[in-house]
């Protein structure tokens, strides 16, 4: 992982966010009050336009930025859980060093771990833990047990896009569209679509590499 | 979408700038971090109120900062919460050592980003979370009821005890009990459009109301056919009354709010509506509020509040107040 990664992963994500906006924004119009997609897409274009400022930048000062960039520049339970998914990305010890496969895995466990405590959300509430927390199991079980990585990315793109199906008959008891009790049954939740849609893009990134 | 509208990015800061300039006697306008804030200088142990969540319901809360009620406020993008270094820049703003309160709505995002900013301020800060909207269940397996327009009377309520030299542990145990004390339930005739979305929220046919709507469209108890005002305000007080439960002769607090789209004309005759109603339940109208104070952008509706009111909850609604939007007494 290096700072040149995650630059050109937002770029890939925002490629594949803004192909299926008009999707998640209808999902979340129906379950939620609209403003999810319009969110990823403000923080990833912050992000984008940090390019200059942080390219050359020591890896955890770049995550810094990116950070209290994501932060302070979306707003909404958006900004919350992927602001706190970066600053913990941005604690992890020895940033200075290589950052190898297992290590990355680490730093992204522990960031869904934050995530996971400042939302109170688990699996099972219809939100974007449904796929975020499961992708973290596995992602820990190929770091163990020393997996092929190439194999064990493609498992967890099964993972999240099942995981993000199945919010589809769950009941939500978390966030906006907790409010709406049985009606929410039937929609996908927005948070997970996107959650998995990056995920997704991610791990094709590195199996095509 | 018809709107007044240059850019839909610019959407907000130009009418923050706008609120600035109108109301400049009042407050002030900071930008990056955005937030508002009383324009007079801070009164040496008096407890700061700060509030905010997503804009589109104004003049929650911009107009709600001045004397007698907020310090200050941190708007949101439409309908989506502020960010936390929000909060935190207004804590330093206007903090004069008494120490913040913060009055948040409840929603997932609200929550989220006011608790990050109270991590981030390093003075002595509390919270109240308001949650007055009946049309929800609560249960302790979900995010719970949703805050809507009682968190109004909460800031203008709680705002005159901070001015008198409340202490924040007093300020927060009365907002605590004037939000317990509240209960709203909500209509909407039509959808709001969110700017940067360019198209109504939700369908909803010409003879059709959402009953129980949230303050951004979101859906609510039911969609039913449009009815009279008096069946809706009954329907309305009916879900207000079996949670509140007040007793016989109890003085309550009615407030008829606008979700901004519907003229005031409307909203007087549902208080008539209302105002009957409760007096041939034995339910004694002590003080009123009518009006556009907690809105969702040009949505037709309006939404009904009761407040159960003692002796202190009055005196601090009448005490003085000076807001852009709020003002009586001076």
């Amino acid at each position: 992982m290096s700072v040149n990664f995650l630059i050109s992963q937002a770029k890939n994500i925002q490629k594949v966010i803004n192909e299926n906006a008009s999707e998640i924004e209808a999902l979340d119009q129906n379950i939620g009050d609209g403003d999810h997609i319009f969110n990823i897409q403000r923080g990833l274009k912050l992000v984008i336009e940090l390019e200059g400022t942080i390219k050359d930048l020591p890896l955890a000062k770049a995550l810094n930025m990116i950070a209290m960039k994501v932060l302070s520049g979306i707003g909404g339970s958006s900004g919350a859980l992927f602001g706190t998914f970066f600053i913990s990305m941005a604690k992890s010890p020895d940033l200075d060093k290589d950052i190898e496969f297992r290590k990355a895995c680490e730093m992204i466990i522990n960031g869904i771990q934050a995530m996971k405590e400042r939302g109170k959300a688990d699996v099972g509430e219809k939100t974007m833990m449904d796929v975020l927390i499961p992708v973290s199991v596995k992602l820990n079980e190929i770091k163990n047990n020393n997996s092929e990585i190439k194999q064990g990315l493609s498992e967890i793109i099964k993972i999240a896009e099942d995981r993000m199906l199945s919010t589809k008959d769950m009941l939500a008891t978390k966030g906006r569209a907790s409010f709406l009790g049985e009606r929410a049954k039937g929609h996908i939740d927005p948070g997970a679509r996107s959650s998995q849609l990056i995920i997704d893009t991610i791990c094709k990134f590195i199996i095509n590499q | 979408m018809k709107k007044f509208i240059n850019k839909a990015d610019d959407f907000l800061k130009e009418s923050l700038n706008g609120f600035g300039k109108a109301h400049g006697d009042i407050i002030q306008v900071s930008l990056d971090p955005t937030f508002v804030s009383r324009k007079n200088k801070k009164k040496e142990g008096k407890v700061s109120l700060i509030s905010g969540g997503g804009s589109g319901h104004e003049p929650m809360h911009g107009g709600f900062v001045g004397y007698g009620m907020l310090d200050a406020a941190c708007p949101g993008f439409v309908f989506s919460a502020p960010a936390p270094d929000q909060m935190q820049a207004a804590a330093e703003h206007v903090d004069s050592g008494a120490g913040v309160l913060f009055i948040v709505k409840n929603y997932s995002g609200d929550i989220m980003n006011f608790q990050m900013g109270a991590e981030m301020y390093s003075g002595t800060n509390d919270s109240i979370i308001t949650n007055d909207d009946v049309a929800v269940e609560d249960s302790t397996f979900t995010t719970g009821r949703r805050g809507v327009a009682a968190t109004v009377l909460v800031e203008k309520i709680v705002g005159s005890l901070a001015e008198d030299g409340g202490s924040l542990e007093e300020c927060k145990k009365l907002g605590e009990k004037v939000n317990k004390n509240a209960g709203t339930m909500g209509v909407a005739f039509t959808s709001c459009t969110v700017p940067a979305a360019g198209k109504p929220t939700f369908d909803i046919g010409d003879d059709e109301m959402e009953f129980g709507v949230g303050i951004h469209g979101e859906p609510g108890r039911k969609r039913e056919k449009i009815k009279p005002s008096k069946t809706i305000v009954g329907n309305i007080l009916d879900a207000i009354l079996d949670n509140l439960k007040p007793e016989n002769n109890e003085k309550i607090l009615l407030f008829v709010n606008g979700m901004g789209g519907t003229p005031l004309t409307e909203l007087y005759l549902v208080y008539d509506d209302a105002f009957q109603i409760l007096k041939s339940k034995g339910v004694e109208v002590t003080r009123s509020l009518v009006g556009n104070y907690c809105t969702s952008l040009e949505m037709q509706g309006a939404s009904i509040t009761l407040l159960k009111c003692d002796e202190k909850i009055i005196k601090n609604w009448d005490a003085p107040v000076h807001t852009a939007a709020m003002r009586w007494g001076m």
